[in-house]
């Protein structure tokens, strides 16, 4: 078996839709979806809010400032919330983190 | 009274382009009969069908056949799929598709590859898919299908010849580069019923193999999805088949023929109808063959009162049918099961490893 581990954590790593992943507008149920392989996410509008600021490939903690400024809310209250849900979208690689 | 409400719209098309294949696989998911070339519905009809799927609400298209490369429209239809805006997942045994032919998927839009595999080195993949030079050709295109950063899924198919190399098979889709890798355990129906002996693992296998699995999970996670398919003889509950019978996916066979589930042809009471003959919304509507099963009323005890039937659903009507016979019946995998003896019989009438029956292959 090979030992080849998942890489280590990065603590600000740069967030990317892979390819074969995208967002998508659902016009019979009227909602945002992310389409990747297999899965088809319902999105609420958090979810969508986050993963449309993905395209230029921003680093975690310039998406966080991007989203405190749209929604005027607090960094720090905003920032756990976001790395969770890019976390669980990690780990079925629906979103890639990169050191660079 | 008033009339029910439709029923959701479904997430899934399941297209089976052709039924021809280069394999033989024991296990082939096709129907025992087979759909001729010239009985295959035309590129500008699966066009429509695509079309009218997405307006019913349809977000995944699985490209399928038999061998989909096969078809030699098949850029053109995905191309089709694409301007109806649904995903493109292509699912293929990698045979028929040399490098020039995913250069021109690729420009057509594919979004995802599925590749099978019948095992981890050239002996056992090719013994099982009776094609020799199959694993090699499956291998070279993997790797023409990461290099382009195009997400691959391998689709390793498992059972008792093959089901002790996990470990191997598991490390062998992250070394190649796979996003996702899918550990599908057979499922005895049509083709594969015929082999049950050969290939229905052992309970030791089946225990070592969850154990492989969970393991794998932390040690990939973040580089590679793995999901499971256990074989279901050994479960305690049955699985919830297709997220219920007409709730989440259509397929659509290559005459056009529409089913609620790949194997539902093999239930004599129902009837289906084709794409030629009536809108894909009116047969996923109001069908007799969606109908037959979708909700609960259709139950006996004892799914009627379960408390799982919400769960599961009763498990899978194709599987009550072929064990059973009644397609009605309670999923006999199921532990409150009537028919739970005749599965536990056939589980203690495995045959010794030495003894196994030779594989009776689809050609």
């Amino acid at each position: 078996m090979s030992t080849v581990a998942a890489p280590a954590p990065v603590a600000d790593p740069v967030v990317r839709m892979p390819r074969g992943v995208r967002l998508h507008q659902d016009r019979v149920r009227g909602l945002p979806v992310l389409l990747g392989p297999e899965r088809a996410l319902m999105l609420d509008e958090i979810g969508w809010a986050i993963l449309s600021e993905l395209s230029d490939g921003p680093r975690l903690s310039a998406l966080v400032d991007r989203l405190a400024a749209r929604f005027a809310a607090p960094r720090d209250e905003i920032a756990g919330d976001v790395r969770a849900f890019l976390d669980d979208l990690q780990a079925q690689r629906l979103v890639d983190y990169a050191d660079a | 009274m008033r009339d029910l409400p439709p029923p959701p719209a479904p997430i899934a098309l399941l297209a089976e382009l052709t039924h021809r294949c280069p394999l033989a696989c024991p296990y082939c998911s096709n129907p025992l009969e087979l759909v001729a070339r010239e009985g295959e519905l035309d590129t500008a009809t699966w066009a429509r069908v695509f079309a009218e799927a997405a307006d019913l609400g349809v977000l995944q298209l699985h490209l399928s056949g038999g061998e989909p490369a096969a078809r030699r429209d098949l850029e053109a239809l995905v191309a089709a799929a694409r301007q109806a805006g649904l995903y493109v997942n292509l699912i293929t045994s990698g045979i028929g598709l040399a490098e020039a032919r995913l250069d021109a998927l690729e420009a057509a839009g594919l979004d995802h590859v599925q590749l099978s595999l019948q095992g981890v080195r050239a002996g056992i993949a090719d013994r099982i898919g009776g094609y020799r030079g199959g694993f090699a050709r499956k291998l070279e295109l993997a790797r023409a299908i990461t290099a382009r950063g195009l997400p691959l899924t391998l689709n390793a198919v498992m059972h008792r010849q093959n089901l002790d190399d996990l470990a191997e098979t598991i490390a062998f889709a992250a070394d190649l580069g796979a996003r996702r890798i899918e550990v599908a355990c057979v499922q005895f129906y049509g083709w594969a019923l015929a082999n049950r002996a050969a290939l229905l693992p052992t309970r030791a296998q089946v225990d070592a193999a969850k154990r492989t699995v969970a393991e794998a999970v932390g040690t990939y996670r973040g580089r590679m999805a793995i999901d499971f398919v256990p074989p279901d003889y050994y479960a305690d509950y049955p699985k919830a088949c297709m997220g219920g019978w007409g709730s989440t996916g259509l397929n659509v066979a290559p005459d056009g023929t529409v089913l609620p589930c790949h194997a539902a042809a093999t239930i004599p009471q129902l009837s289906f109808q084709r794409v030629t003959e009536a809108p894909l919304a009116e047969i996923w509507e109001r069908g007799p063959a969606f109908q037959a099963f979708r909700g609960h009323d259709w139950m006996a005890e004892p799914c009627r009162s379960c408390a799982r039937r919400e769960i599961d659903h009763g498990g899978c009507r194709c599987q009550a049918m072929a064990l059973a016979g009644d397609p009605r019946a309670t999923d006999p995998v199921c532990r409150l099961a009537p028919h739970r003896p005749m599965v536990d019989a056939i589980l203690d009438a495995l045959p010794a490893t030495d003894a196994l029956p030779d594989l009776v292959y689809r050609r």
